[in-house]
């Protein structure tokens, strides 16, 4: 066991891991914040997508040791005041989610995509979503969601 | 948050979905994310040999692990069975149905083949002390090949049954061999469709809870609960009544997971024993071999036409792969396309055999389309091969051998209610500008430019809106296909709807509202929708084969009808006026003549409620039930086109254009109807251009992870143009089904883009998927 200290959507959280532990699991078993998916077991998926000083990961690329000291954002934490995010909120405007099981992981890759500048034109927002499969919506309108909320047509 | 606010206009409104609310901040209740106190993790310790015969299962290590609470083999839960896995499709009368239990307790069957669990404190421990269970394998010869398995001296997936053949199973008319020989041009073509692998992004999972009084809970991932309670019972012998399935939100499905795995039982059955909650999650590397696969068939189609184009004949022969056992609804697979062989066009003698084979493989089972796609795809593609031997355009060819009136029955049988397949091949040329496409095309033939340009049509239907209960019990299927919903109306005017189809992505919450909301009149925010729990919707038979709208949205209709009806008797009695006096409109009803005096529903369900003044006899209370049984399947139909661009050097493919024109009847939400077709286009694009399931030749499964099985993401895929065209149906809402038209149709279109890409250069067919290998090989061979 190792002790870490992170802050999750504001929130600082110490506790004791096991070094094998992935962050995903420490997410989801540890402090409750399920909204973070799991979806394969290959960093194929995307579904578990977060935060991690503000770029975009995937929690089961990293152990939870290797958070210590960082500042991490899910989805739980991406709505402020209980308005959605301008992401969440396209997402819904452009019936950007069916099953909801990828959609915590897409709309964090989007809000990283956005923020680093890179949602320049359907293309990119294409390639920047690379990492993030979803099943369900054929991506049409997910793309749709992260142009809008991009600002670009 | 509705965007339509006045009632009476929801149907046909791009609603916002009412789900959305709790998905988008990560507030879905998936089975992974449920815990119970004491709750322990069940792995599943899996056969990594395609056939074999189990020697030893050795648990003394795996039991003497960390955290571990109990191991056991299939010998060791042979008693807590009643009962096997259940296939509920029995499609001949001698047909093979081999035993299926939970954990394979003498041989092996498939790589993957459940062999023993191991329960702990802990997913991690679980899995450690899984990897500690020590089996002596003896293995055997095995194949994955449909045709090698039919061959004389295949190893034999059950060696009891003598063969691997399932079953052979016909439906022919009686003059087809006669119209073939006397037709002036015949076209014969064989088709490889590749296994499927649905790939849900939420895996399987199950967390099961038994009460020292025997009552039964468990929490599914699954479009099922209805159909994983009374499997249930069948298995392990505990009643239905005593059981509650619930399936709470749930991340995908496309037909792999209205089975009943072993999984389920196991984890009961454990609970059972251990008088703690179980739960088991699936990896994707479990999922790949532990959940059904699609398709997996080889076609032989045969056209047969006059030299102007009118197709007098269609002939096909299939060998469709099993897998190694069973599933719920493995064998009915290929019937559920057996009827439309002819797709829109109107074929007078009319032939299919499907025969069935065992492989040593994962189980096939339904993945969206079911049938259908298998179907469309042999046709539309022989479409295209007819119509470069008449030398007749594709699409006049199509258009020429439209049905063009309704209701028409096919010689098939079954008789489609509806449809215009013109308006759909109409819109869908004026949205393609085909001319344009053409001389792109010709442009980059003359000058010999590496990326060279193709288009594809499929114009199709299909059926669906499973399904009507007495044809299911001419075709052997063990259940009836009705659907059940519940209206009520608490005292203060809220209304529940209780359905018995079980979504996991298609908006059921959305859509269901909004049928209620215009026929009562009410708001869709005063609605909620409750699913997926069969202690509170105790009649149902779950989501598949795109039944959801066109079966329990009837179904739910008819409830509202009967609501309107009884609270029109309390109106009536309160307002001393006959009921044929009363009209209903947005919610009231008022007396005609005397709009003044009126009643609004809610006033009636509260005077429902208190029950001072109600008609004599009548119960208290507003809510009502109805059961709806289909007399017709749902036909849904239109037109659609690919075009792609395929690099003539490296065989690389891409999909530049795809267009779509649906004709799926009244829409109700077409945000939604427009979402359902991507995603279904998205998946027969998937299945034209990169994903295939793949065995060696001892049925090793090759592509076992999503690193190897290439699920596209939005980088492979354009967007896409969707249109859609009406025909009512012949139910009350007009509505049909929508869920699997995408997937149905795209296929085809994008084959026979590729090879009309490559067509000038003598290319005439390519197998699925047209993976750059595969397309330049083609091209090679076609040139050299």
């Amino acid at each position: 066991m190792r002790r870490v200290a992170l802050s999750v959507n504001g929130t600082r959280h110490e506790l004791d891991v096991e070094p094998r532990d992935l962050l995903v699991y420490v997410l989801r078993e540890r402090l409750g914040l399920t909204g973070t998916t799991v979806g394969c077991d290959t960093s194929s998926c995307g579904s578990c997508t977060v935060l991690v000083n503000g770029e975009s990961v995937k929690s089961c690329t990293m152990l939870g040791v290797q958070a210590d000291g960082l500042e991490l954002t899910t989805i739980e934490g991406l709505a402020r005041n209980g308005e959605l995010h301008p992401v969440q909120q396209a997402f819904h405007e452009h019936h950007a989610l069916q099953c909801g099981y990828c959609t915590p992981g897409m709309v964090l890759a989007a809000v990283s995509l956005i923020e680093a500048g890179e949602a320049t034109d359907e293309d990119a927002i294409r390639e920047g979503l690379e990492g993030n499969l979803c099943r369900c919506t054929g991506y049409h309108n997910i793309v749709q969601a992260v142009s809008a909320a991009a600002g670009v047509s | 948050m509705a965007v339509v606010e006045e009632t009476g206009t929801y149907i046909g409104a791009p609603v916002k979905r009412k789900e959305d609310v709790s998905l988008l901040r990560g507030r879905g209740t998936y089975v992974d994310g449920l815990t119970l106190p004491g709750m322990l993790w069940m792995a599943v310790v899996r056969s990594p040999y395609a056939h074999a015969r189990i020697e030893s299962i050795d648990l003394t290590a795996a039991r003497a692990a960390e955290g571990v609470v109990a191991a056991y083999s299939g010998a060791d839960l042979a008693d807590d069975w009643v009962g096997g896995l259940p296939c509920a499709w029995p499609v001949t009368e001698d047909i093979k149905m081999p035993p299926h239990y939970p954990l394979a307790s003498e041989e092996t069957r498939y790589q993957g083949d459940p062999v023993a669990v191991v329960i702990a404190e802990s997913r991690a421990l679980a899995k450690d002390a899984a990897e500690l269970v020590d089996v002596t394998y003896a293995p055997l010869p095995a194949t994955a090949d449909v045709e090698k398995a039919l061959a004389d001296g295949a190893p034999l997936v059950h060696e009891d049954l003598g063969t691997n053949e399932c079953y052979v199973w016909k439906l022919e008319t009686d003059d087809v061999q006669a119209a073939i020989d006397a037709a002036d041009v015949v076209v014969t073509r064989r088709y490889m469709q590749p296994r499927l692998i649905p790939n849900a992004i939420e895996p399987r999972g199950v967390l099961a809870q038994v009460d020292p009084t025997g009552e039964v809970t468990v929490w599914s991932a699954t479009q099922t609960p209805h159909i994983q309670r009374f499997a249930l019972q069948l298995v392990l012998g505990i009643p239905e009544s005593k059981i509650r399935v619930i399936a709470p939100d749930v991340g995908g499905g496309f037909g792999s997971k209205i089975q009943v795995y072993g999984e389920a039982p196991l984890a009961v059955a454990v609970a059972r024993r251990l008088g703690r909650p179980v739960k088991w999650i699936e990896e994707r590397a479990e999922n790949y071999l532990g959940t059904i696969h699609g398709r997996d068939v080889v076609h032989e189609l045969t056209f047969a036409a006059t030299k102007d184009g009118d197709i007098t004949a269609v002939k096909s022969e299939a060998w469709c792969a099993m897998g190694a056992y069973l599933e719920l609804v493995t064998p009915g697979i290929p019937l559920l396309g057996a009827w439309i062989y002819s797709g829109p066009y109107d074929i007078p003698n009319y032939s299919v055999t499907f025969t069935g084979v065992f492989t040593h493989t994962t189980p096939t089972d339904a993945y969206r389309g079911a049938g259908r796609p298998e179907a469309t795809y042999v046709l539309e593609r022989t479409m295209d091969a007819l119509a470069a031997e008449l030398g007749i355009d594709r699409v006049e060819l199509r258009r020429r051998n439209f049905v063009k009136e309704f209701p028409h029955t096919m010689a098939s049988g079954l008789t489609i209610d509806s449809g215009d397949y013109h308006a759909s091949l109409d819109k869908l040329l004026e949205l393609l500008d085909l001319d344009s496409i053409r001389a792109e095309q010709e442009s980059r033939r003359s000058s010999g430019d590496v990326k060279q340009l193709g288009v594809g049509f499929s114009t199709y239907n299909e059926m669906c809106g499973l399904a009507p209960s007495r044809i299911l019990g001419a075709i052997r299927y063990a259940v009836g296909g009705w659907e059940s919903a519940t209206i009520r109306f608490q005292p203060l005017g809220s209304v529940q709807v209780v359905i018995g189809t079980s979504p996991h992505g298609q908006s059921h919450e959305t859509t269901f509202a909004q049928i209620v909301a215009d026929q009562l009149g009410i708001g869709v925010d005063t609605i909620d929708v409750i699913h997926g729990d069969t202690a509170s919707s105790q009649l149902g038979l779950d989501t598949y084969g795109s039944r959801s709208l066109a079966v329990g949205g009837i179904a739910l209709h008819h409830a509202g009808e009967k609501i309107i009806e009884k609270a029109r008797a309390i109106v009536a009695h309160q307002l001393e006026v006959s009921e044929d006096d009363l009209e209903f409109s947005g919610g009231a009803f008022s007396v005609k003549g005397s709009p003044d005096r009126s009643l609004t529903i809610q006033e009636a369900a509260f005077a429902a409620h208190t029950a001072h003044n109600l008609p004599d006899g009548m119960e208290p209370g507003l809510e009502q039930t109805a059961v709806f049984d289909p007399p017709n399947f749902s036909w849904p139909g239109g037109a659609h086109a690919a075009v792609v661009e395929v690099d003539t050097e490296t065989g690389d493919t891409r999909l530049v254009r795809y267009v779509a024109v649906d004709d799926v009847g009244q829409p109700v939400n077409p945000m939604i109807v427009e979402g359902q077709v991507h995603g279904g286009v998205t998946q027969g694009i998937a299945a034209a251009l990169y994903e295939e399931g793949d065995y060696d030749d001892d049925a090793n499964l090759l592509t076992t992870t999503m690193t190897t099985y290439l699920v596209p993401s939005a980088a492979e895929l354009p967007s896409y143009e969707t249109a859609l065209t009406e025909t009512r149906a012949d139910n009350p809402l007009g509505v049909k089904g929508v869920g699997e038209t995408g997937t149905i149709a795209s296929a085809p279109a994008v084959i026979n883009a590729v090879v009309d890409a490559l067509s000038h250069l003598g290319v005439t067919d390519i197998q699925m998927p047209a993976t750059p290998e595969r397309v330049w090989t083609a091209i090679q061979e076609a040139t050299s």
